[in-house]
């Protein structure tokens, strides 16, 4: 049972609180062909709620997903919207592949709303039972607008057909609580329970612009609701500023075919096969099932690429004490761990027994979905907090206070070198020590997050932010501060380091919502396999990988059961980048799309992937909507394309010495490490403007990363409103 | 625990229990619809799968529609099942089956009724000691 569990008088007391400021009720339809055919719209500012209809253009040109998503907000939005506009939305989506029971990794909602970080759309695709269960209630997407004036909650029922605007003065903030409460409230038997998501964030995500929402899904063995999180981008800031404190969704009756597909067969052929797969590879391979993506951490270290102590290297001697046999110990197995119905892929690992050492619920023995890796590389490896117990610590109260986790660790290794630079000090931070490899500080930052006082607000604020204040208040050199703090377009870095992967700077920078690997991951393919030497290689890489990840976020998807198993001959029918592809899995995204949809026309993962460019192109446009979209935007830090510090250079200045020699031509012999430092320096800078500039032009776009006109015919994106933004830019 | 047990070595490969399961569940005598599956190796020698009641497929159930009734043996609830396979995927020794006919796999519940139809006694209801099985 849960720490957490609600008593009847709680609920008792959380009903009394509830007035209904708006209702809305429709005729309940069963989805067809993986479309329920409309979406919800509701204001909590001026209590309207409504629906709209997705007609076949919407479907060609969008999908589903993160394309509704987009078309959505940029319908609702204008270019003078800021994140803390009444207009500025959350908008969450399933998709058309969405709600697959059949198919590991099918349980996926894409949430997007305009970033407190960084101004422009921010997607997230996360985990939990809302999104399918939105579209078996109805709706393709929800958007909510407006700021409610008193704090609320958005109730859709899609058995009953109803949805209601309810005043909720009494709810709890926090997502580990908030979850447990709406289950309780709105479910009896465990079918009914696991019918129920919600989606919250916390009292973190007031206090910061990090906010995270959480995903939840109830867990009938272990009954309690688990968290999964929309982590990037600040949706849970947006969430909490609309005083929202949930979006609770009901659909009892998931069943194998609610989603109507045009033909089972191949999707019960295609599932069961890809079950086996997994049941027979994933043992062999990654270790999802029983590590979760932590796995990953050992496999960063051993190649250098994991974050440590704010990117400044790629490996540690006690990164080991993060290694996943340091969680196994908390990982209980004594039941499924998929998202959604399905996933045997089983990443969503579940720690129990952690007592907690700080915060307001210390002494507490409470349960953690997680760790992630992106969580124990950014707290633990990145911070140099290298102790398990407080990895997870943090994972529970980020998660709790609705905190990415991601933004949270990088952010605070930048702060941490900050104070090991003497930027910051004790008088600065109020007291707390934020050296590396501080936990108490860490923990103790967290908590003032939580509480809205202290550092820890100015730590939520974010790098770009931070940068800004060290350099105005405490007299920083604003250049060192560019360099070091990981950040691009506002958003925080995700975990792996990219100083030896040019393509992977470029999957970073040139990522439409800012740093984070979903859109492309090459560092093995381009700096250990060396698959990918040329400009125009990489430039093909980084067309073909964002735009295939992106399919994952049109259709409700999730991207680890395509890579992260892989069917036994795949390395030996393919070799290299083919290979890195995994076309046997494609061919099954493919056999899928036509299976659900009936769409004749889509026979190849050509076709899937011209389905992303659309999507991927409008995103851009979105961007340079909202006043940014061109090149100087796609810049990123020095720290990750090279050695920043002399430190840096000479702890591989083997590697480095080398480089100059053999790639720009220079004979270190003599020089200062300050002198080899700058040398290398612009070499690699040189090298990445060079990148940006073979990627424009293999995506269609202009030298100022601009889609030209011509593109956007091609995609079927030539809306008038987007010909004028082009035409506006081309004068 | 009740278990449907067979020896291959007695099998002929008539087909007849095959068609009895259909039969009896479906309605209709269609071997893709049973959970016994009799294949041929060549040379006159057959194999017979059938579950073997071993309880891997309850642990990976995300509905706890998979349970051991009073006799052991492993009973699907369709009203719980939402048909995601994972049972099938991960079934030791892929006696979970799938027709497109119906969202829910089939699978063998012991009742006997093949035995009984079985010309050569190659099929039989035994129970067996419980051992360290999925609860």
């Amino acid at each position: 049972m849960s720490s957490f569990e609600i008593s009847k008088e709680r609920i008792e007391a959380l009903k009394a609180g509830h007035r209904v400021l708006a209702e809305f009720r429709y005729e309940p339809q069963p989805v067809e062909k993986g479309y329920a055919g409309q979406t919800l719209y509701v204001n909590v500012g001026t209590h309207t709620i409504a629906t709209k209809p997705v007609d076949e253009r919407m479907k060609r040109t969008f999908i589903g997903g993160r394309g509704f998503d987009l078309w959505l907000l940029w319908n609702a939005v204008s270019s003078d919207t800021r994140w803390d506009s009444p207009e500025n939305e959350i908008v969450i989506a399933s998709g058309p592949l969405g709600g697959t029971t059949q198919y590991p990794g099918t349980g996926k909602s894409i949430a997007v709303t305009l970033s407190p970080l960084t101004g422009v759309p921010i997607d997230s695709n996360v985990g939990g039972y809302f999104g399918p269960l939105l579209k078996f209630a109805g709706f393709d997407a929800l958007e909510v607008q407006g700021i409610a004036d008193e704090e609320v909650i958005v109730f859709i029922d899609g058995n009953q057909g109803l949805v209601q605007i309810l005043t909720a003065p009494e709810e709890s903030v926090n997502s580990h609580l908030l979850a447990e409460e709406m289950v309780a409230l709105f479910g009896q038997t465990p079918q009914e329970k696991q019918g129920i998501s919600s989606v919250s964030a916390g009292v973190g995500a007031e206090h910061t612009l990090i906010g995270c929402l959480n995903f939840s899904f109830y867990d009938p063995r272990r009954q309690l609701t688990r968290l999964k999180q929309a982590g990037r981008g600040g949706l849970g800031t947006v969430l909490r500023q609309k005083r929202v404190k949930a979006l609770v969704v009901k659909y009892v009756g998931v069943k194998g075919d609610s989603n109507h597909p045009a033909d089972l067969q191949p999707i019960q052929q295609v599932g069961a096969r890809m079950h086996r797969e997994i049941y027979e590879r994933d043992p062999i391979m990654f270790t999802m099932r029983l590590d979760g993506t932590n796995h990953l951490t050992k496999i960063m270290n051993d190649y250098d690429i994991l974050p440590v102590h704010n990117f400044r290297y790629g490996s540690h001697p006690e990164a080991e004490k993060i290694y996943s046999p340091h969680f196994q110990k908390y990982f209980r197995y004594d039941a499924p761990d998929g998202c959604w119905y399905g996933c045997t892929l089983a990443c969503a690992k579940f720690a129990a027994g952690l007592e907690l050492r700080s915060g307001p619920d210390k002494g507490q023995v409470v349960t953690v979905d997680g760790p992630e890796y992106e969580t124990v590389a950014g707290i633990g490896a990145n911070c140099g907090i290298w102790n398990a117990h407080d990895v997870l610590e943090a994972n529970f109260y980020c998660d709790a206070y609705g905190i990415d986790t991601i933004s949270f660790g990088t952010a605070l290794a930048f702060v941490m070198e900050c104070y090991e630079e003497g930027i910051l000090n004790k008088e600065i931070t109020g007291g707390l020590e934020l050296k590396f490899g501080n936990g108490d500080a860490m923990l103790e930052l967290l908590h003032q997050m939580g509480r809205g006082e202290g550092f820890g607000l100015i730590v939520g604020q974010g790098i770009r932010r931070m940068k800004q204040i060290f350099a105005e208040r405490y007299g920083a050199d604003p250049q060192f501060l560019q360099d070091i703090g990981m950040e691009a377009k506002g958003l925080e870095y995700s975990e792996y380091v990219t100083k030896e992967s040019l393509a992977q700077q470029g999957g970073y920078g040139l990522a439409n919502k800012g740093p984070q690997h979903d859109e492309a991951w090459l560092i093995f393919m381009d700096a250990v396999n060396n698959q990918i030497p040329t400009f125009e290689d990489k430039a093909e890489a980084l067309h073909y990988f964002p735009m295939w990840r992106t399919w994952f976020g049109l259709n409700g998807l999730c991207k680890l059961p395509w890579n992260d198993v892989e069917p036994a001959d795949n390395r030996v029918r393919y070799r290299g980048i083919e290979a890195a592809k995994v076309p046997e899995h494609v061919q099954n995204y493919v056999e899928l799309f036509r299976a659900i949809t009936g769409r004749d026309d889509v026979r190849s993962g050509d076709d899937l992937i011209r389905m992303s460019e659309g999507v991927y192109n409008f995103q851009r446009l979105f961007n340079l909507k909202m006043g940014q979209g061109t090149r100087q935007h796609d810049a990123i830090p020095y720290r990750s394309v090279g050695p920043v510090t002399d430190v840096e250079y000479e702890s591989r200045a083997e590697r480095y010495d080398k480089q100059l020699r053999e790639l720009v031509g220079i004979d270190p012999t003599g020089m200062s490490t300050a002198e080899k430092r700058l040398a290398l320096r612009r070499y690699r800078e040189g090298q990445y403007e060079k990148l940006i500039d073979a990627v424009y032009k293999r995506r269609g776009w202009n030298e100022n990363g601009i889609p030209t006109l011509e593109k956007v015919r091609e995609l079927g994106l030539d809306f008038p409103d987007v010909v004028e933004l082009i035409e506006k830019h081309s004068r | 625990m009740k278990v449907l047990v067979t020896n291959d070595e007695l099998c002929i490969g008539c087909h007849l229990c095959e068609d009895v399961c259909s039969h009896a569940w479906y309605k209709e005598i269609n071997r893709a619809k049973s959970s016994i599956r009799i294949t041929s190796l060549g040379n006159a020698e057959w194999n017979m799968a059938v579950c073997n009641q071993c309880g891997q497929c309850i642990v990976v159930c995300p509905t706890q529609a998979l349970s051991r009734d009073k006799q052991g043996v492993v009973r699907l609830k369709k009203e719980l099942c939402v048909g995601c396979l994972s049972c099938v995927g991960f079934c030791p020794t892929q006696t979970f089956y799938v027709h497109p006919d119906y969202v829910e796999p089939i699978k063998c519940i012991a009742c006997g009724l093949c035995t009984k139809e079985c010309p050569t006694g190659a099929i039989a209801i035994e129970t067996l000691p419980d051992q360290e099985i999925a609860k």
